[in-house]
């Protein structure tokens, strides 16, 4: 707890929420910065220290606590997750017929951002110069598609998807045409659009699409439609302290301060007296500065190395398994760099 | 140009004239803060390292200045080399433990389904 915490670990272990502002943002535990603390790096304390929790986790979401690593190593994954973890998406579109309403182009920027389904650990990236493709580095989506009269429709109808047959074009449309031994190696229905449902055109009748696309690999540093998350984020975890006893009105309007289910209001010896139940809820808005009564009451803090974390994938790979290969990611970076030192000290 | 590739670097060595081998500017290239910051965190925490700093030469370039000083004389590439050893022992643990925990919570969900 804060109160019962000497000042320097305070300094250490808090990020500090005041009125005007937030103090001890940086990570200060440096060798040589605090007398009487051995900050050099060690593994065995590290290990020792850290903690991962699973909080929730289901197809596309995923919340777990990441205990006892600094902000700078957090941040690496977060950002990995966000624009270095491989996917493949349609890179190339080669219209042949577009008679509808919709651009050429527009169109092609549509399908670049639709989910292919796909596991990208199954593909090379392919090399620039390259417009070809092979089987390795490759996905073929065709989509031809018209609309026509339906015949069936009744007389008087004006309801368009009574009238017309393939008025909308959907992402189911998106068919996978195989390239060379790829038929035999990925099942029928592995590849293809993530959902079904997305809508990529309307037509009228005589109109008609004729498009053949390739799904390439790609990182989100380049295009942000090879992210693999539709958000990766995490949050230091709040901690509130009440520094005096908080009774009567003062505590009803001390619990309104917080985000529902962080204070309750207890009924102690016929007093009326708050609680912190929960702070993890909190959103740390820091209302309850704004009441100079309640101010000095409390104390708000976050835990530097807790680190809250919430992976919502984009449907193409579990979140769990993004992470991996986010941590992944960062150890491939490290090599490349060991071994770059290597070789420079070869020659 | 057929055959003869230009292999562009991803890692350069700049030193200042007369500096000795425990100053040196290391250009990571086509890095930014994600490895930059994890990286700075692990040589700072090197008790050899006097400092440790990075920076992103230009918004457009896809590199960055990595600073190292070191106490004592000792070559700038010991501490470089011991960050990126620690950042990877730091890695796998959080990998395996992270991996044994997702086992353990689809374990648990598992139970409760039944």
């Amino acid at each position: 707890m804060a109160a019962s915490m000497s000042n320097v670990d305070e300094i250490r272990n808090r990020v500090i929420l005041n009125e005007f502002g937030v103090r001890n943002v940086h990570t200060t535990d440096f060798p040589g910065n605090y007398p009487g603390y051995d900050d050099a790096w060690d593994q065995k304390k590290f290990e020792r220290n850290f903690r991962i929790d699973v909080i929730h986790m289901d197809e596309s979401t995923l919340e777990f606590d990441m205990v006892g690593i600094d902000a700078a190593i957090a941040n690496a994954f977060r950002r990995i997750l966000l624009a270095e973890v491989p996917t493949m998406a349609v890179e190339k579109v080669f219209i042949y017929n577009n008679t509808s309403i919709i651009q050429d182009e527009i169109l092609a920027h549509r399908l670049g951002l639709i989910p292919i389904k796909a596991d990208p650990r199954l593909f090379e990236y392919r090399n620039s110069g390259d417009d070809e493709g092979t089987e390795i580095d490759t996905i073929q989506l065709q989509l031809k598609i018209k609309c026509t009269r339906n015949p069936r429709a009744t007389k008087d109808s004006s309801d368009p998807s009574e009238l017309y047959l393939n008025h909308m074009v959907y992402s189911r449309d998106m068919k996978w045409v195989p390239i060379g031994n790829q038929a035999d190696v990925f099942p029928e229905g592995s590849i293809g659009p993530v959902h079904g449902d997305i809508l990529l055109a309307q037509l009228r009748p005589g109109q008609e699409l004729d498009i053949i696309m390739h799904c390439v690999k790609g990182i989100g540093k380049d295009h942000a439609k090879f992210s693999p998350v539709a958000t990766a984020s995490y949050r230091l975890l709040p901690e509130i302290t009440l520094l005096q006893p908080v009774e009567g009105e003062k505590a009803e309007r001390l619990k309104r301060c917080f985000s529902p289910g962080v204070i309750e209001v207890e009924n102690i010896g016929g007093k009326q007296v708050a609680k912190v139940v929960n702070s993890r809820l909190d959103t740390c808005s820091r209302e309850v500065l704004r009441h100079d009564d309640l101010k000095n009451l409390v104390k708000l803090g976050r835990v530097r190395d807790h680190f809250i974390f919430s992976v919502e994938s984009t449907g193409i790979l579990p979140p769990e398994v993004l992470v991996s290969e986010a941590i992944k990611v960062l150890m491939a970076k490290c090599q490349k760099f060991l071994g770059e030192l290597d070789s420079a000290e070869m020659e | 140009m057929a055959g003869v590739e230009d292999k562009k670097p991803v890692l350069e060595m700049v030193q200042a004239d007369g500096a000795d081998d425990g100053c040196v500017t290391f250009v990571l290239h086509e890095e930014d803060h994600t490895l930059g910051n994890a990286l700075r965190y692990v040589v700072m925490k090197n008790p050899d390292v006097e400092f440790c700093g990075y920076s992103i030469t230009h918004p457009s370039e896809s590199k960055i200045n990595f600073r190292i000083q070191t106490r004592g004389g000792l070559p700038a590439t010991e501490p470089l080399r011991k960050g990126l050893n620690d950042l990877t022992e730091v890695c796998q643990h959080v990998l395996n433990t992270f991996e044994v925990r997702v086992k353990e919570f689809r374990e648990q969900q598992g139970e409760a389904m039944e």
